[in-house]
């Protein structure tokens, strides 16, 4: 059986031995101490502009590959349908928060929205249950690009492994 | 770039098996709860879009 050696000092170790609610506090103060805009951002931005990146940057190359090939397809597949890629506009609120939102879905896919954008992709919002399809999976991969930014900013705070 | 034409079903099921692995990736601490999630996702999707259409059916008469 091991034994704890007696703890005479006054160290912070041995004052945590002896106080085990003191230990707690300390690990919760570690927790909610701030951390550094420089640990989590690189991972933040690669995350938006290329989608699983900031997997990648942090070594998590499995998972990163899981959602770069995902988020991608859903893209890909969104283009191929001829889905609408919203632009921010509207009048009454309804319209102003589809617009917007679907506006955000959008960018939120990063290298792939800009792209389509650059190369000219600009498909008119006709009627048809494909095209539809179409503009929700160009949303959809947006959104669950912002899931994985969430993720890899969670990595990267040490909240997650 | 090549057009796709994909029926309800086939557009259903190609975005609950893509939202699948996103959610399955994302979520949980280790490999094996993360397969399981993903799983357990796609077939609550699965089960959602034939529910659903078994449902509009009845109900359109």
């Amino acid at each position: 059986m091991e034994t704890v050696p007696a703890c005479r000092g006054t160290s912070p170790n041995c004052y945590t031995q002896r106080n085990p609610m003191a230990k707690e506090k300390t690990e919760e103060k570690a927790e909610k101490e701030p951390v550094s805009i420089r640990v989590w951002a690189p991972a933040v931005a690669l995350g938006w502009l290329v989608p699983g990146g900031g997997h990648l940057l942090l070594k998590r190359t499995g998972r990163g590959v899981l959602l770069l090939a995902a988020i991608t397809t859903m893209f890909l597949c969104g283009l191929m349908m001829r889905g609408t890629m919203f632009t921010p506009q509207g009048d009454d609120l309804l319209t102003v928060l589809i617009n917007w939102g679907g506006w955000v879905g959008n960018v939120a896919s990063g290298i792939l929205y800009l792209m389509s954008v650059w190369l000219g992709y600009a498909q008119p919002d006709v009627a048809g249950a494909v095209h539809d399809y179409g503009t929700k999976f160009l949303v959809t991969a947006g959104l669950l690009n912002l899931l994985a930014i969430a993720d890899a900013f969670e990595i990267a705070r040490g909240r997650k492994s | 770039m090549p057009k796709m034409n994909l029926s309800h079903f086939e557009a259903a099921f190609l975005f609950s098996v893509l939202v699948s692995v996103v959610l399955g990736v994302v979520t949980k601490n280790t490999d094996r709860d993360r397969l399981h999630y993903g799983v357990y996702t796609f077939v609550c999707f699965l089960l959602a879009l034939f529910g659903i259409g078994w449902l509009m059916y009845l109900g359109h008469g």
